[in-house]
C-alpha cells in the first residue's frame, strides 16, 4: 500500500490535471444542466417538472418509440452478428481476413455518414429503389422513414457486435460441442444448450452497448430527417427551434439515465466477464 | 454419420451466405458513394462519364473544414496525452478505492449521449463569447469525451509491464521520480500511448453529436460540413465530400488494423486484461465507444 517510490503527493499531482478538466468541463456542466432541467416554469418542484415532461404526449411518444426502435435494432443485430460471428470464428478460408477487415471498417463512420449510406441504399436515387423499380415497377424508397432509421442503426451496430462475438467465440471450448454432438444432440440443441449459454455474457455486453448507442444516435436521424421523432431529434428541436432549455435538459438527462442504467445493468449481470470481452 | 454431417454442411453454407450478405450491406453503399462522387451525373449513371469536378468543387467549398478538423484532432490528442498519460499511470499503480472511483468517473462522459454533454457545456460556457466561438470550445468537448480512451489504453499497458519492480530498481540506484517517469514509465507505455492516440484521433475527426451543438458558422468541422452538404447539396457533392472523409480517416484505420487496435482502443486492453483478469478493475461495458452514431 505505502509505496515508497510513489508517494501520495505525487499521485495527486499527476492525476489532478485530468480530474480538473473532467470536473470543469463535464461534471460542473452536468450539474448545471440538472439545475436547468429542474428550474420549473410554474412547477412546484423538480419532481413536478419531470412529471410534466413525462406526461406530455409528444415527449412520451418520442421516448417510447426510441426505446422500441433501439430494442428492435439490438435484437436484430445480435441475431445476425451471432450467426456470422460464429462462422468467422470457426472457419478459416482465404478471404477471411479481408472479410473481417471489411466488416469492421464502418466502425469509424460518424452517424451522419451512416445516414448517407442509407440514402445511397434506400433513398430517392438509391440502389434498392432502382432494383425494385426494374423488378416490380414500383420504386421502394424508405430511407426517410422508420425503416431507414432501422437500417442505419443496423449499419453502425453490426460491426461493433460482430467483433465482440468473434472474440468470445474463439475462446469457446470446442470439446464441449463435440461431446454434445457425439451424444446425439442436433445442431440446434448444441447451439441452444452449449454455444449460446457460453456466449451469453458477451452477448449481454454487446447488446447493452448496441442499445445505448442506438438510444443516443443523433447523426443518422439528423441526416435522414425522418418522420419518426426519436429522442435525440426531439431534444435538438426543443433546444434550437423552441429555445426550450429546461425541456431539452430534462429530456437529455432522461436519455442519459436510460443509457447509463442499461449499461450498469449489463455490467452487474455479467460481472467480470464483461470486462474481458467488451 | 453422413446423415448428420449433411444438415451441418447446409447450415455452414447458410452462415457463409449471411456473412457475405452482411459484408455486401456494409460495403456496397460505400462503393456506390465513391462512384457517385466521381460520376458526371449520378442520376444517369456511370455511363455519363467520370469526373474529378465534384471533388475539386468540394475541396474549394469545404477545405476549411478539413483543416479545422485536423487542428482540433491534433489539439485533442495532445491534451489527452498530456493529462491522460500521468492519470493512467497513477490509476494503474494505485490499488485504493479512491482510484477506482476516479476511474469510474472519467468514463461517464462516454456513457452519456453526446447531445446531453454538449447541452451541459453550452449551459455553463455558452455565454463566454470568445471561448464559445473559438475552436477550443469544440476541443474541450472532444477532450472530455476521448480522455477515457487514452487513459484506458495507457493504463492497460502500465498494468501489464510491471512498472513497480522496474521503478523500485531504479529508485534503489538513486533515480529521482522525474528521471524514472521519463526514462522508464514513458518508454514502457509507448504502445499504449500510440494505440490511445490513434483512437482519439479517429474519434475526434468523426465526432458529430457533440460537435453539431458546439459549432458556430466559423467553426465547421468535417462531419458538420458533411451534414450540411448532405442536406443542401446535390448527391454528387455529398458523395465527393464522403470520399474526402474516407481518404482522411483511412490512414488511421490502416494503422489501427496494422497495430491490432480497434477504433475504441479496446483490443490491446483486452489482450492485457486476460493476463491480469484477477484484478478486474477497468469498467467493461463502457469500454467500447458508445459515440460515433
Amino acid at each position: 500500500m505505502h509505496d515508497l517510490t510513489f508517494p501520495l503527493r505525487t499521485r495527486i499531482a499527476l492525476i489532478a490535471p485530468a480530474l480538473a478538466v473532467f470536473v470543469a468541463f463535464w461534471l460542473l456542466p452536468l450539474v448545471a444542466l440538472l439545475q436547468a432541467s429542474a428550474a420549473p416554469d410554474g412547477h412546484a418542484s423538480a419532481f413536478a417538472a419531470y412529471g410534466a415532461v413525462l406526461t406530455n404526449q409528444r415527449y412520451l411518444h418520442s421516448l417510447v418509440s426510441t426505446i422500441v426502435l433501439s430494442l428492435a435494432v439490438t435484437v436484430a443485430t445480435l441475431a445476425l452478428s451471432t450467426v456470422s460471428g460464429l462462422f468467422l470464428a470457426r472457419h478459416s478460408f482465404p478471404a477471411k481476413r479481408l472479410m473481417v477487415a471489411l466488416l469492421t471498417f464502418p466502425l469509424a463512420f460518424p452517424g451522419v455518414v451512416v445516414g448517407f449510406m442509407v440514402i445511397m441504399l434506400a433513398g430517392r436515387q438509391g440502389l434498392i429503389g432502382a432494383i425494385s423499380a426494374r423488378l416490380t415497377g414500383d420504386k421502394w424508397v424508405f430511407a426517410y422513414s422508420v425503416g431507414g432509421l432501422f437500417v442505419g442503426y443496423l449499419y453502425f451496430s453490426i460491426p461493433r457486435v460482430i467483433v465482440t462475438v468473434m472474440a468470445a467465440a474463439t475462446k469457446l471450448d470446442a470439446s464441449l460441442e463435440e461431446a454434445a454432438r457425439s451424444l446425439g444432440a442436433s445442431p440446434w440443441r448444441v447451439f441452444a444448450d452449449v454455444v449460446l449459454p457460453a456466449l451469453r455474457p458477451a452477448l449481454i455486453a454487446a447488446g447493452a452497448i448496441c442499445f445505448a448507442t442506438a438510444m443516443g444516435a443523433f447523426g443518422t436521424a439528423f441526416t435522414l430527417a425522418t418522420d419518426l421523432e426519436v429522442l435525440p431529434m426531439t431534444i435538438y428541436t426543443e433546444f434550437t427551434l423552441n429555445a426550450n432549455l429546461a425541456t431539452a435538459a430534462s429530456l437529455s438527462l432522461i436519455l442519459g439515465f436510460v443509457t447509463w442504467a442499461v449499461l450498469a445493468l449489463a455490467r452487474s449481470m455479467t460481472g467480470a466477464a464483461v470486462a474481458a470481452t467488451a | 454419420m453422413s446423415a448428420r454431417t449433411a444438415p451441418r454442411r447446409f447450415l455452414t453454407a447458410l452462415q457463409f451466405a449471411l456473412t457475405l450478405a452482411l459484408v455486401a450491406f456494409l460495403v456496397v453503399p460505400v462503393v456506390m458513394s465513391v462512384l457517385a462522387g466521381i460520376t458526371v451525373n449520378y442520376f444517369r449513371g456511370v455511363a455519363s462519364g467520370l469526373t474529378l469536378r465534384w471533388l475539386t468543387e468540394v475541396w474549394s467549398m469545404y477545405q476549411g473544414s478539413v483543416w479545422l478538423s485536423l487542428e482540433i484532432a491534433l489539439a485533442t490528442v495532445c491534451i489527452t496525452a498530456v493529462i491522460g498519460v500521468p492519470a493512467a499511470y497513477v490509476l494503474a499503480r494505485s490499488r485504493s478505492r479512491a482510484a477506482r472511483v476516479v476511474e469510474e468517473l472519467l468514463v461517464l462522459p462516454v456513457a452519456l449521449p453526446g447531445l446531453a454533454s454538449a447541452l451541459a457545456l453550452l449551459s455553463v460556457y455558452g455565454g463566454f463569447g470568445a471561448f464559445r466561438s473559438s475552436m477550443w470550445f469544440i476541443v474541450v468537448g472532444h477532450v472530455v469525451f476521448t480522455l477515457p480512451f487514452m487513459v484506458r489504453s495507457v493504463a492497460a499497458v502500465c498494468a501489464s509491464s510491471d512498472l513497480g519492480t522496474l521503478e523500485e530498481g531504479a529508485a534503489s540506484l538513486g533515480a529521482t521520480f522525474t528521471q524514472r517517469f521519463f526514462t522508464i514509465v514513458l518508454l514502457n507505455v509507448r504502445p499504449g500511448i500510440v494505440a490511445g492516440a490513434l483512437a482519439v484521433l479517429t474519434l475526434s475527426i468523426g465526432e458529430f453529436n457533440l460537435t453539431w451543438m458546439l459549432h458556430t458558422p466559423d467553426t465547421k468541422t468535417l462531419p458538420v460540413g458533411l451534414a450540411d452538404a448532405y442536406a443542401s447539396m446535390r448527391l454528387e457533392i455529398g458523395s465527393a465530400y464522403t470520399i474526402l472523409f474516407l481518404l482522411m480517416t483511412l490512414p488511421f484505420l490502416v494503422a489501427m488494423q496494422w497495430l491490432g487496435v480497434d477504433p475504441a482502443g479496446a483490443r490491446i486492453a483486452r489482450r492485457v486484461k486476460t493476463r491480469k483478469a484477477a484484478q478486474n478493475e477497468t469498467p467493461g461495458v463502457t469500454s467500447t465507444s458508445v459515440e460515433p452514431a
